[in-house]
């Protein structure tokens, strides 16, 4: 699925598909992010943790998992209303989670503070990865209704 | 006197005192004693009562959604709204007026003691009424009960976020009770939100009436900070008590890059000196 | 390509970061900054922030990084306006800008840089 082009965002209903090849895709996606958690209400310290944390993750797909796709969902509870991302690339994958997302490791030049970061800045965290297949990371925030 | 509502209405009027008593005994046996000293009751059944048979008088509806009840609905409401405040529970509340249906048969029935057909539909009139009143009153206590919650809920908020400016560049926090994460989020985005609006270079955050500091407070206390610190403004602890002293070096919380201060009027010294400004004694004291 | 104006002011170099930011253009002000520090003979950067709504980790990386390498070529920096909102998410992150000078705004931001050393 990475290794297609999407030229264009695919929306179905509540769900948008944005390709993640450049850094101007990035910005794209922090905008869409933006956009939903302001629609649904998110107070401004809220909006600004999970656009953080989708730049942060964005990023990780761009640089590591050689680009991929995010896909950006509302989400609907008997009581609560929230969005969820996902980053999906086709890439090496992390031979060491464990070590990943520990505060301050980088394999590849930055901060380390990417997968841990994301972690603390969102209601939940999620990560799928195989050595050889690629990385899946969902996150999702929520708000009470 | 052919008229469901007004037999009713005569009945009231015509032994009104006798309801009066029969119904206080009602009432007072159904409410803990201690509870029923601290309200006039009898005042409130004797208001009750005539503006009951007035308003039965006047109006045929028995629906007491009508605007000839207006009056009858606006003296429950104020006696509901009232033991709210005073601690009473709905059924309590709604047995002020219940409390009047037995009295009432009793007096139909015996003033009807020739006709049971009508006495017993007399009855049955009398008894929606008063369901429809009593229920009328659990309303009005629900509601009032809902905005004393929401009137708190709110000054809890604001009681707990009370950023002061103390001098020009200077604001204190002078922080109260448990701090919880959720409560730190609010006071925290309130200190930077007002560094902002008043351009304050310098925040004491006063922790003398916190009464203890746990792991998780204390790092909350350091993100603040923290976050200040990014935005231009330096903050101030003080206040704090030798236990809480104790408790943050035991649990290895670095505080050593902060400025820390026995009291608040310490701390205000050093955050006049930053901000620029100087206070002096004069002669004679 | 698109670049970040730097302005400047005497011996001060004035930056407004008014766009998204991305990694590209992140890297690019960085090396447009230290050069212009030499090529103007700058003692002084100030770096204003107040129109970003977000500074993750690479911003954040670049904004310390720059400031580090200002100081080699003897240059102050100060970065000022950022907003709560942001601080709080940057703190969160596990970044706090070490070393890095702030300001509330860009006037008290100038007033840092005129102060002798």
């Amino acid at each position: 699925m990475g290794n297609e082009s999407f030229s264009a965002r695919i929306t179905s209903g509540d769900n948008s598909i944005l390709p993640l090849k450049t850094d101007e895709d990035v910005v794209r996606l922090r905008k869409q992010v933006r956009d939903d958690l302001v629609a649904l209400g998110f107070s401004l310290i809220e909006q600004t943790k999970m656009v953080t944390a989708a730049s942060e993750l964005a990023r990780n797909t761009l640089r590591y998992g050689g680009g991929g796709e995010a896909h950006v969902s509302r989400r609907h509870d008997n009581d609560r209303t929230g969005v969820e991302l996902r980053f999906i690339d086709n890439g090496p994958g992390i031979a060491n989670l464990e070590l990943a997302m520990t505060d301050g490791y980088t394999s590849g030049g930055g901060l380390g503070l990417g997968l841990s970061g994301a972690k603390r800045l969102a209601d939940e965290f999620q990560i799928d990865t195989e050595p050889g297949k690629g990385t899946t990371v969902r996150i999702a925030k929520w708000k009470m209704l | 006197m052919s008229n469901k509502s007004t037999q009713l209405a005569a009945v009231i009027a015509e032994f009104q005192d006798q309801l009066l008593e029969g119904w206080l005994a009602g009432l007072e046996s159904r409410l803990h004693r201690d509870k029923s000293k601290t309200i006039d009751l009898r005042g409130q059944a004797a208001q009750f009562l005539p503006l009951l048979a007035e308003t039965l008088q006047q109006t045929t509806s028995t629906n007491i959604e009508d605007a000839g009840w207006v009056d009858v609905r606006q003296l429950l409401a104020e006696i509901s709204q009232a033991r709210v405040r005073q601690g009473f529970t709905p059924i309590e509340t709604a047995n002020f007026v219940f409390a009047l249906k037995e009295p009432i048969f009793e007096y139909l029935r015996k003033a009807l003691v020739d006709n049971p057909l009508q006495a017993s539909e007399e009855i049955a009139t009398a008894s929606t009424l008063f369901d429809n009143l009593g229920l009328y009153t659990i309303d009005v206590y629900q509601k009032a009960r809902e905005q004393i919650i929401l009137r708190q809920q709110q000054e809890l908020l604001e009681l707990s976020t009370p950023v002061v400016q103390l001098w020009q560049n200077v604001l204190a926090l002078p922080l109260i009770g448990t701090l919880d994460s959720s409560r730190t989020q609010v006071v925290m985005e309130s200190l930077l939100q007002k560094i902002v609006e008043t351009g304050a270079l310098i925040a004491i955050i006063d922790i003398t009436g916190v009464p203890t500091v746990d792991t998780l407070v204390a790092q909350h206390l350091l993100k603040t900070i923290a976050a200040a610190r990014l935005m231009g403004a330096d903050c101030i602890i003080s206040g704090i008590r030798p236990q809480i002293a104790q408790t943050i070096v035991h649990l290895g919380v670095n505080l050593e890059d902060v400025v820390t201060k026995a009291t608040l009027a310490d701390a205000f010294v050093v955050a006049l000196q930053r901000a620029g400004s100087s206070i002096q004694l004069t002669a004679g004291r | 390509m698109e670049r970040i104006p730097i302005l400047r002011m005497g011996r001060l170099l004035l930056v407004t970061i008014q766009v998204d930011m991305h990694d590209r253009l992140a890297m690019a002000l960085q090396e447009d900054l230290t050069n212009r520090i030499v090529k103007d003979r700058a003692n002084g950067v100030l770096i204003d922030i107040s129109a970003l709504d977000i500074v993750d980790s690479f911003i954040g990386r670049m904004i310390s990084d720059t400031a580090a390498m200002a100081k080699i070529l003897d240059a102050k920096t100060v970065l000022v306006g950022m907003q709560p909102a942001v601080a709080i998410t940057l703190v969160e992150l596990g970044l706090t800008l070490e070393g890095v000078s702030t300001a509330l705004n860009v006037e008290l931001g100038m007033k840092m840089l005129e102060q002798p050393g």
